[in-house]
């Protein structure tokens, strides 16, 4: 005993003091739904792939890409972008441009000639897939990749199908669509064109293959009886664009009217005025608002001059003038006739009333089930007939590249695993984070100086490519401001602000763990977290102790700083 | 990379802790997985303590500062009692501790003894609570002020005297309810018209460098620490900390309740050099006041059983005054 006057005990330290005993709430990691992977009908992982590209790692990111979506340039010029919609960042200032992303990343994989190694065992089975469309080929894509065998069939010259011969070439360049195509037939996909299948059952039946994916899409224009004079010119939209495709543009004349409301009608009116008719007028039933084509497009045919004829239905057509009959909405909104009509001066009339699928290579097939021009599948994609499976245009869904391109990815697993005589279960879907649980005070405010180059970039007029997509400093920018919703992106917060050091940072990649021997349960990591990554749960007890069922609690956090009120500092505050 | 323009932009800017695409020289101190831990685990500080979250901010940055060379003076209060219970101590530096009252004065001595030795790379910071520092301490602290002593003194500021069970000190803010400023009559919690400014004194002895901070702003405290720890002659830095337990509010809170603070323009911030202020932080997104009252039981007499907008509104003026006389809200300071 050599201690100094009046020291009885050695010098120890707190670590001694286990605070964690004073917990009746631990927070816990947790890896959130964002709601841009929520809503996008491909599945892709766009905060997986974002993260990425945030520090420059742009193969990492388009090869994250690729695991769902085989098409990235298409996608970033083509697709209707429900991401941004869904976007938690579009409620604090501007949705992130996750579209013009996915494009800088697949054409910097065109660029760079990155391709996709197959490296699964060959399984040694054959799948057909019927149609080279965007579902067809996403099929094929995600099927090869799974080390099966792999032929697909087109009626057509080319391969694409709506991609081609739906989406004109100023929204999408076929340069970008023949080395995506290019590229999955580079893994070993074989591409057979100008085939036209009709014996689906056989095929399956003499055991040349070992399941059939039908993707033919809906490419016959419906119908609808115009009374018309004899020499009238009424033509097909479908036709139309498909004939521009070939070469062989038909003849429009000066004046051209466009009869229908959605997207294939814009794409008819714009591409008319690119074959020179000075004027393409669109004759709509009902009002914009109920137009099914998506805003952004109506917007880009309106700058380009398309004019557009509200509630109003085509009577009658004749050569160079159609009746037009002016419709009013009733209280249902269903337009109503008013039997006032009037003359419109139109040297061609193109019909864009939607579209059907053919269905005829089914003709006697009875296990299979129609509904409304469309095939029945159950959840796995497959018909009525065991091996048969179906997607894209010809089911029932929204009919768009990307919930093809989504259809084909499913149905590729559900084929895979029905060949293993599995069956495909999804992994779980976490919950979606929504806005109240982001701390978006850390969200750093986008620089003005930057802004303006951004927002001409991000402008959707891929008219021409006319707008260049964003080079790699604004894709660099534009990538970081994502706000990572519900998954960890290792900015610190958590390991700085906790007044008790209770939590350990692991390093570079491996984000961050709670130290339970000090944690006090005080939740500052949980608030301050930016990304809503951290959850507060009670403490697991002797009856009570799977925290991840303690996860699925929902917990409650205050809406960030300012959220109550305008953003605006000089705003005054006072009544 | 193209690297002709490139844009400096991150997903959270300097505002978090850290960032994986930042430079590690240019991240925070607490960021760093080798920071000091000035005041490590095991303390018996409350959950959610701002006191230990703003000590461990400070000192470890002027650890890093000045390359470990640093001692550190605690006056008496929570900061003391919770981080060295005997025989147990929580702090990683070299601590010492004498009174309440003269933490000042002892910091000028040990500085001064260092000076005889002829060592002035070793550095003294002294720190108390607004308790220690206001009231009890303030004859030496304005001593230490005058005589231009070699010490950066930090003011952790909770706005009353918490270790002792939440009593009115000179750094209570108007209507706020503590034990001896109850909640009671025509004009409910402390009063208004009294108190003291501490740093707006500080500034008034010239010295070369006052501060305010708070632990909602890391990098703005670790930058002010840095230059305290640049210059010589007698510092001042007060940080705002917020106190779940005297204040009535709930443990997570405490950043977001400092970050409203500042929101609010009830606490600026801001820098001085010799009684003059150079540098303000400009709120970033106003609040009114009440955003900040409202998460606070001290503050529940002002909305239950009825609400006091009179009182509101006089609180409400008191940020509007700092606003203006700070500039809080100009785009740059």
């Amino acid at each position: 005993m050599d201690k100094p006057f009046a020291v009885t005990l050695d010098v120890g330290s707190s670590l001694a003091n286990k605070t964690g005993s004073w917990r009746v709430e631990r927070p816990v990691y947790v890896d959130l739904l964002s709601p841009c992977n929520n809503a996008c009908p491909a599945g892709e992982n766009v905060q997986a792939w974002l993260y990425a590209a945030e520090d420059g790692s742009y193969e990492q990111a388009w090869r994250t890409l690729m695991e769902d979506n085989p098409f990235p340039a298409v996608m970033g010029r083509v697709c209707y972008r429900p991401c941004e919609t869904a976007c938690n960042r579009g409620q604090l200032d501007e949705a992130v441009g996750i579209n013009s992303v996915e494009r800088f990343l697949g054409d910097h994989a065109i660029e760079h000639g990155w391709t996709v190694p197959v490296s699964a065992e060959p399984t040694g089975r054959h799948v057909l897939v019927v149609g080279a469309g965007p579902s067809g080929l996403s099929a094929a894509y995600h099927l090869r990749r799974l080390g099966h065998e792999v032929t697909v069939r087109d009626a057509g010259a080319a391969a694409g199908g709506m991609m081609r011969y739906g989406i004109p070439k100023y929204r999408l360049p076929r340069e970008v669509l023949d080395a995506e195509i290019s590229r999955i037939t580079a893994m070993g996909v074989r591409i057979e064109l100008a085939q036209e299948v009709t014996e689906v059952l056989t095929l399956l039946d003499r055991g040349e293959f070992d399941a059939v994916f039908l993707a033919v899409g809906a490419h016959v224009g419906k119908r609808a009886y115009i009374p018309a004079g004899e020499a009238a010119r009424i033509l097909d939209a479908v036709g139309v664009l498909h004939d521009v495709e070939d070469g062989q543009p038909p003849l429009l004349g000066r004046r051209v009217a466009v009869y229908g409301g959605g997207n294939t009608a814009i794409d008819v009116a714009r591409t008319a005025k690119r074959l020179g008719a000075e004027e393409a007028v669109i004759v709509y039933r009902r009002t914009r608002e109920r137009m099914p084509a998506h805003d952004s497009e109506v917007r880009e045919a309106l700058e380009e001059g398309v004019l557009m004829r509200w509630l109003a239905t085509v009577k009658h057509a004749d050569v160079g003038r159609l009746l037009v009959e002016r419709m009013e909405l009733d209280e249902t909104g269903f337009p109503q006739p008013t039997g006032e009509v009037d003359e419109l001066e139109a040297d061609a009339l193109v019909l864009a009333l939607g579209q059907e699928a053919d269905l005829s290579l089914l003709d006697g097939v009875v296990d299979v089930a129609m509904c409304d021009g469309a095939v029945q599948v159950d959840g796995t994609f497959m018909t009525g007939h065991a091996g048969l499976f179906a997607g894209g245009d010809m089911v029932p869904a929204e009919r768009t590249v990307t919930v093809a391109i989504g259809h084909g990815k499913q149905a590729a697993r559900n084929i895979d695993a029905w060949l293993r005589g599995a069956t495909y279960v999804p992994s779980m879907k976490q919950p979606v984070v929504d806005k109240t649980q982001l701390n978006t005070w850390y969200y750093a405010d986008a620089p003005h100086a930057v802004r303006p180059r951004l927002e001409a970039a991000r402008r959707t007029t891929t008219f021409d490519e006319v707008v260049e997509g964003l080079d790699e400093d604004t894709a660099l920018y534009e990538a970081r401001r994502c706000m990572s919703c519900g998954n960890c992106f290792e900015c610190d917060n958590c390991f700085g602000v906790c007044p008790d050091n209770a939590v350990i940072k692991l390093g570079q990649g491996l984000r961050y763990e709670i130290d339970y021997d000090f944690c006090k349960g005080c939740g500052i990591c949980v608030q301050e977290c930016p990304s809503g990554s951290i959850v507060m749960v009670p403490e697991p007890t002797e009856r009570f102790t799977d925290l991840d069922l303690l996860k699925t609690v929902p917990t409650h956090r205050r809406p960030p700083i300012g959220d109550m009120a305008d953003h605006s500092p000089n705003r005054d505050v006072r009544p | 990379m193209n690297r002709t323009s490139p844009v400096k932009f991150y997903q959270v800017g300097s505002l978090a802790v850290g960032n994986r695409l930042v430079d590690p020289v240019e991240c925070s101190v607490q960021s760093d997985v080798e920071r000091t831990n000035s005041l490590t685990s095991g303390h018996r500080a409350c959950q959610g303590c701002g006191e230990a979250l703003g000590a461990r901010y400070a000192l470890d940055a002027a650890m890093r500062a000045t390359k470990n060379q640093l001692v550190a003076v605690n006056a008496t209060g929570c900061l003391e009692v919770f981080s060295t219970p005997y025989p147990e101590t929580s702090w990683r530096v070299p601590w010492l501790h004498s009174l309440f009252g003269n933490a000042p004065a002892v910091a000028t001595g040990v500085s001064a003894a260092l000076r005889a030795q002829g060592r002035t790379e070793v550095r003294v910071v002294g720190q108390g609570g607004d308790g220690g520092t206001v009231d009890i301490g303030f004859a030496c602290l304005s001593g230490m002020f005058e005589r231009n002593d070699d010490v950066l003194y930090i003011c952790y500021d909770n706005e009353a005297y918490m270790n002792t069970g939440v009593q009115r000190s000179g750094a209570t803010p108007p209507a706020a309810r503590t034990m001896t400023t109850q909640a009671v009559g025509p004009e409910p919690g402390n009063a208004f018209g009294q108190g003291k400014d501490v740093p707006r004194i500080a500034m008034a002895h010239e010295i070369p460098y006052v501060a305010t901070a708070t632990v909602a702003d890391l990098r703005d405290l670790e930058a002010k620490v840095t230059r305290a720890m640049d210059m010589r002659g007698a510092r001042y830095l007060h940080v705002l900390v917020p106190c779940p337990l005297g204040w009535g509010a709930a443990s997570c809170d405490t950043i977001r309740i400092a970050r409203l603070a500042t929101q609010s323009g009830l606490f600026p911030v801001f820098e001085a050099e010799h009684g003059e202020v150079v540098a303000t932080t400009p709120i970033r997104r106003r609040v009114p006041v009440e955003e900040y009252l409202a998460l606070q039981g001290r503050f529940a007499h002002l909305f239950r059983p009825t609400r006091r907008d009179d009182v509101i509104e006089r609180l409400q003026a008191m940020a509007d005054r700092n606003i203006e006389r700070y500039r809080l809200c100009e785009e740059a300071s």
